[in-house]
């Protein structure tokens, strides 16, 4: 015979290719009503679960393919059959298998064949009803896509000698082959097996007739298969297992070697042949090969003797149970047992002092044991879910233990709305990360696909969730995610989110999300993470987590930063021809009231009371949180309280007793843009005297269409225009007496208050420069003289005009103030130094330029490239090495 | 000549993505939404099948710009055009019309470039995407027989889809992105049947999705469990697409070459997508990766799945043009 066609090939989840090396395939008989009393009574009373575990019990024993048959007038077959196979769907360790959809009733037939995604086989068809019907049903499996099994039936009946089996059989597969265009190799034959030994002398040649029926159709009908029902060969010896193991031993052993090569079996019911007793098998075979007239006689005489000799039965391997409940609890999980999840998480909970211990100990590490596999590729998503189920009977058994601890306790660890974002439809990776979630006791609110923003916002607070889980999978999708945490920002929601969907990743979420939300935003990267995530953002170590997470993101972040400058830089040039543009033909330039140079003193430092910046006062004290609103948060809320009272104590000390001095100075000049990036102050109204030249740098990244490359000097008009623009450059102190204090309290041991009043001098110098900008804006310059803005506005930043401080993003230049400090002879006029590192002292010292036009605004610099580093170094006069120290931190590493 | 002829002579080359071309449009909802769908009950953005209707030009001149490049085979604006993904834009009434314009316009596009170069005929393939739903799992944690969607409503859509296909002029059928092998075989029923009732000849080509790091469908099936499930109907060719890049798809697409009869299709992704959702695999880059297809013999059919533009399929197409086509393993025919 030619190999060159493929052999028949069957599928669940894993390939079954019955090639001629394959002597015999086992298919398991268990889950069949008409011939397993416990499977009916399990079907009959819904117990879904217990009959799931024949199946896998099949399996685990050795079954190839399993059998399933509905067939009983107090079943609704169709339901029984779709809700069984559906189940087995959901059992990667059973559906790995191919099915045998068993029933004699076509619509059970296809209402099975509609569920399966594998290659199944059909039991049977055959041409009972006439040859229209035969047809008809096989075009239909066809196009379903199963293989069928013939039984050797026609219109006259069932075939019970090797003639009328010959006949029929060669009848069908002609009908199949030709008219249907079956493929030969999904044929398989049943030609019948009936019991023998029954007494009755036409059923003595009923085995010699199947091996015979065997032979000829691998002879005669190329391709195809025979397969049978082998225990009704031995059916009159039901009760007497020994004989009837030995017959199907012997009868499989001469069927195979004609040529059957499948066949439905009882694993655990099935003796090897070798190791059957030579006496047993003699009496079976005379018998099966009808040998003698008085077999049956002789090998009745002989079972008498054998009845009551148990045979056991084939053993699963359990020897994991042998292992420690942890072990067990991690094998349950992973293989996605749970039989004996119960027990072990009884036995685990008397080791704990609490239930809960056990979920966030044994169990947990399970589930990790699961996601880590999942992630190397070792386990697939049907076995997560699976996994899932079972750590959920595993917490819904330790959930009466928890309950009965608490006084009065919430029914769920944790309450999460799921969404997939608006404009997307996918949620099928969402789903899953609920079930998982779900079965780990947490209450879902799933809102579904699409989901507009609003109506997340709106139940996230409605339903008071815990955890906002968003979800996507196209590209837009994650901008909608950024939308979103915005929005839930500007309502000042804090509540957890986690991201995740195929295009999501940790690195758009340190970068693109989480940046935008305090409340923390943090990617999830499949279903099994869902779970630790989630346990750890609502348990007691959520502070250390969210810090955790935050420094990862701060992190993926820099270096983002440092690799996106490698890629997407442009020259120093394109970056110049990319500057920010001012239309200096309309722009408003308003000559300052006051040009030159101006020192001041703060004679009541309550005055800049009203100016200090609380938030920024916390988030030194690593308490993050809007004033006032911190107060009221639940966490560190009432740590705010009493920092801010202690800072007050001190403050209104220092105030009274003017124990800082705050002393400033200013200048207001009249200044152009030279050659792009310079920007020269003039002594007097009139261009013909250049003071001093401030240096700026450019921006060099890589800019998406329409955004500028920005420099400082951008704000200011371009001397070649012949425009008269000007600008302010500051120092202000309130350092001075600082040092005194905070070391007084040091003298005193106390480095609470020594540290307190450092930071409430920083707030206070702040304070100052911003009262400072102020006055400028509405006085000194002038230039916004109806300005009337709150406290918070100002922190805000809502008024026009900015003034940025070297050292910091705009202008990261250190050595710019060097050239504050001669424009105004600062250490002269107020007393603030500068170290060699260009440190001012006192520390409490702000320093920055006053830009005025309504356009300029804030920008962080970024990496530049070493051609402006060179330019640069030109342009301050020194070496490219020394350039290069001073701005270290923004040169790309290029 | 008909594609299968065309097949046996050469490698022929499938267009790259449509979804990244229409991105870069930068479309908003009233893009979408044209005049005629300007009052529609439900925010229209992202629904790109839909701009078969309401922006044809655009996507004509997406196909003009992938036949352009190289492409033999284009594929309609018709991934998602089942009532069962358009339920979601409320627009299950317009799935026939979707599948027609868009076949239409394909075709239109095609046609131009067939006469263009005559010894080359350009040929639409029908885009059957695998619905956004899967029939077998459940969304259901309480209930793991339950079924967001069933084999007779899968059936039933695709039916509407692929007449829709067939009338608008489609040469070929492509069932692609298959996650969930049930859904696929609901779509070739339903092409089986359709065949059956216009006494038609269309040829299928398949295309499945390799999504987990265990090298298995979403639904949970190996490359050989896959291919066998798709077995028993008559394919033009068998394949993968989507999910990876070209590097990783590459021992999949092996695997399955070594096992089927059929000629053998890739479309892979320009590699896998950044942080931004963005792919960034270069044409050259994605070039050399699909060199190795080419050298080991493995495709008949080659071409590109997200992140892929005209720029990477032109450097496919004339790489492609340098190589024979696989020869099927042969297996005697009934």
């Amino acid at each position: 015979m030619s190999d060159t066609r493929n052999p028949l090939m069957l599928s669940g989840l894993e390939p079954l290719i019955i090639t001629d090396s394959i002597n015999f395939v086992n298919i398991g008989e268990r889950t069949n009503v008409t011939g397993s009393r416990k499977f009916l009574r399990l079907i009959k009373n819904e117990q879904f679960d217990e009959a799931l575990e024949i199946a896998r019990d099949q399996v685990l024993g050795g079954a190839q393919i399993i059998d399933v048959n509905m067939d009983e007038g107090m079943i609704d077959g169709v339901k029984a059959m779709t809700i069984f196979l559906n189940l087995i769907a959901s059992e990667p360790d059973i559906a790995r298998v191919p099915i045998m959809i068993d029933s004699s009733k076509w619509e059970i037939i296809e209402a099975g064949l509609k569920v399966v995604q594998g290659k199944s086989i059909v039991n049977s068809i055959s041409l009972k009803e006439g040859e229209p019907v035969f047809i008809n049903q096989a075009s239909t499996i066809k196009k379903y896509g199963a293989a069928v099994i013939v039984m050797a039936f026609d219109e006259e009946g069932q075939a019970d000698s090797l003639k009328r089996r010959i006949e029929i059989c060669s009848r069908s597969y002609n009908i199949l082959v030709d008219k249907v265009r079956f493929q030969p190799q999904d044929i398989i034959f049943d030609p019948n097996i009936f019991p023998v030994a029954t007494g009755i002398e036409e059923h003595r040649k009923n085995a010699l007739d199947f091996f015979g029926a065997t032979k000829w159709i691998k002879e005669n009908l190329p391709y195809a298969s025979v397969s049978g029902g082998v225990s009704n060969v031995s059916f009159s010896f039901r009760g007497n297992n020994t004989v009837r193991e030995a017959m199907h031993a012997s009868f499989l052993y001469h069927a195979i070697r004609n040529g059957m090569n499948m066949g439905i079996v009882n694993p655990t019911l099935l003796e090897v042949y070798d190791e059957v007793p030579e006496d047993l098998m003699n009496y079976v075979e005379d018998v099966l090969l009808d040998r003698r007239d008085d077999a049956t006689e002789r090998l009745l005489d002989f079972a008498e003797n054998l009845v009551g000799t148990k045979k056991k039965g084939k053993i699963l391997d359990n020897s994991w149970r042998n292992e420690d409940v942890y072990s067990r609890i991690s094998h349950s999980l992973v293989k996605g047992i749970d039989a004996f999840i119960e027990l072990d998480t009884e036995e685990a909970r008397k080791n704990f002092k609490k239930p809960i211990e056990v979920i966030e100990g044994p169990l947990m590490d399970g589930m990790n044991v699961v996601g880590n596999l999942f992630g190397e590729g070792k386990m697939f998503l049907p076995q997560v879910v699976k996994s899932a189920r079972v750590m959920k009977k595993a917490v819904a058994y330790l959930q009466p233990f928890i309950e009965a601890e608490k006084s009065e306790g919430k029914q769920f660890a944790g309450r999460i709305l799921m969404a997939t974002v608006k404009g997307d439809v996918h949620d099928i990776g969402k789903n899953i990360v609920a079930i998982v979630l779900s079965c780990n006791n947490y209450e879902i609110i799933d809102l579904g696909v699409m989901v507009p923003p609003e109506k997340i916002i709106e139940t996230a607070l409605k339903e008071k969730v815990d955890i906002i889980g968003l979800s996507g999978l196209i590209t837009p999708s994650l901008d909608e995610m950024v939308f979103l945490v915005k929005e839930l920002e500007k309502k000042k929601i804090k509540i957890p989110v986690l991201i995740g969907g195929a295009t999501t990743s940790k690195l758009h979420t340190a970068i693109k999300i989480a940046p935008h939300y305090t409340g923390i935003a943090v990617h999830v990267n499949d279903a099994s993470k869902a779970v630790p995530v989630t346990s750890t953002l609502l348990g007691k170590n959520k502070l250390n987590f969210k810090k955790t997470i935050l420094n990862e993101y701060q992190k993926l972040r820099d270096d983002f930063s440092k690799r996106k400058v490698e890629k997407k830089s442009i020259s120093l040039d394109s970056a110049r021809a990319n500057k920010f543009k001012i239309n200096w033909n309309t722009t408003k330039i308003v000559k300052p009231n006051n040009l030159g140079i101006e020192v001041l003193a703060i004679e009541d430092l309550s005055i800049l009371k009203d100016y200090i910046d609380w938030t920024q006062f916390f988030r030194s004290w690593n308490i993050y949180g809007k004033y006032p609103d911190i107060f009221n948060q639940e966490v560190n809320g009432k740590e705010a309280k009493e920092l801010f009272r202690d800072a007050n104590l001190i403050l209104e000390k220092v105030i009274k007793e003017n124990l800082f001095e705050a002393k400033g100075v200013f200048g207001i000049f009249a200044a152009n843009t030279v050659n792009y990036d310079d920007i020269e102050v003039y002594k007097n109204d009139y261009s013909n005297h250049v003071l001093e030249k401030l240096i700026t740098l450019r921006q060099q990244s890589k800019k998406p269409k329409g955004v500028p490359n920005i420099a400082l000097s951008d704000f200011i008009a371009p001397k070649e225009l012949n425009i008269k623009d000007y600008l302010g450059v500051f120092c202000v102190s309130a350092g001075f007496g600082c040092d005194e204090l905070s070391k007084k309290y040091e003298a005193e041991n106390d480095d609470y208050s020594s540290l307190m009043v450092k930071s409430i001098a920083d707030r206070l110098v702040e304070a100052f420069a911003e009262y400072l900008h102020k006055m400028i804006r509405i006085k000194y310059w002038g230039y916004d003289e109806k300005e009337k803005l709150t406290n918070e506005d100002l922190i805000k930043e809502k008024y026009s005009g900015i003034r940025p401080a070297p050292g910091y993003p705009a202008c990261p230049d250190h050595l710019e103030k060097k050239t504050i400090w001669k424009i105004l002879n600062v250490e002269t006029n107020i007393g603030v130094k500068l170290t060699e590192s260009m440190a001012m002292w006192p520390a409490a010292s702000v320093s920055g330029y006053y830009f005025a036009n309504k356009e300029a605004k804030y920008f962080g610099l970024g990496k530049i490239n070493e051609d402006q580093v060179q330019n640069y170094s030109l342009r301050r006069k020194i070496k490219t090495e020394v350039a290069k120290k001073w701005l270290n931190t923004n040169i790309s590493d290029v | 000549m008909t594609i299968e002829e065309n097949l046996q002579k050469r490698i022929l080359v499938l267009d790259g993505a449509m979804g990244t071309m229409i991105q870069n449009h930068d479309l908003k909802e009233e893009d979408y939404r044209g005049e005629r769908f300007k009052k529609h009950s439900c925010a229209l953005k992202g629904n790109n099948d839909l701009l078969s209707i309401t922006q044809p030009e655009i996507i004509k001149n997406i196909h003009l710009d992938y036949l352009k490049a190289g492409a033999d085979i284009i594929e309609t604006n018709t991934f998602s055009s089942t009532s069962i993904a358009m339920a979601d834009y409320q627009m299950e009434s317009l799935v026939y019309e979707l599948n027609y314009e868009s076949a239409k316009i394909a075709r239109a596009a095609a046609q131009e470039y067939s006469i263009k170069t005559p010894n080359r005929p350009r040929y639409v393939a029908g885009s059957i995407g695998p619905t956004n739903k899967t029939a077998s799992m459940s969304p259901d944690v309480n209930d793991p027989s339950f079924r967001a969607v069933d084999f007779d409503q899968l059936v039933v859509a695709y039916r509407e889809q692929v007449t829709g296909l067939i009338d608008g002029g489609a040469d070929v059928l492509l069932v692609e992105t298959i996650f969930d092998t049930l859904n696929a075989k609901a779509a070739l029923y339903a092409i089986d049947e359709i065949k059956q009732e216009k006494e038609i000849n269309i040829p299928v080509m398949v295309s499945g999705t390799i999504t987990d790091a265990s090298g298995r469908t979403l639904s949970g099936q190996t490359v050989e469990a896959f291919n066998i499930s798709l077995s028993h109907i008559s394919l033009l060719s068998i394949g993968f697409n989507c999910a990876l890049g070209a590097d990783q798809l590459l021992p999949y697409i092996k695997n399955l070459a070594n096992q089927s009869p059929l000629f053998i299709s890739a479309h892979p992704n320009a590699g896998l997508p950044n942080a931004f959702g963005e792919y960034d695999q270069s044409p050259e880059e994605m070039k050399i990766l699909v060199q190795d297809y080419l050298e080991q013999n493995l495709v008949n059919i080659i071409g590109g799945c997200c992140g892929t533009t005209p720029e990477h399929i032109g450097l496919i197409a004339n790489l492609a043009r340098k190589f024979s086509p696989r020869k099927p393993k042969t297996f005697s025919n009934v």
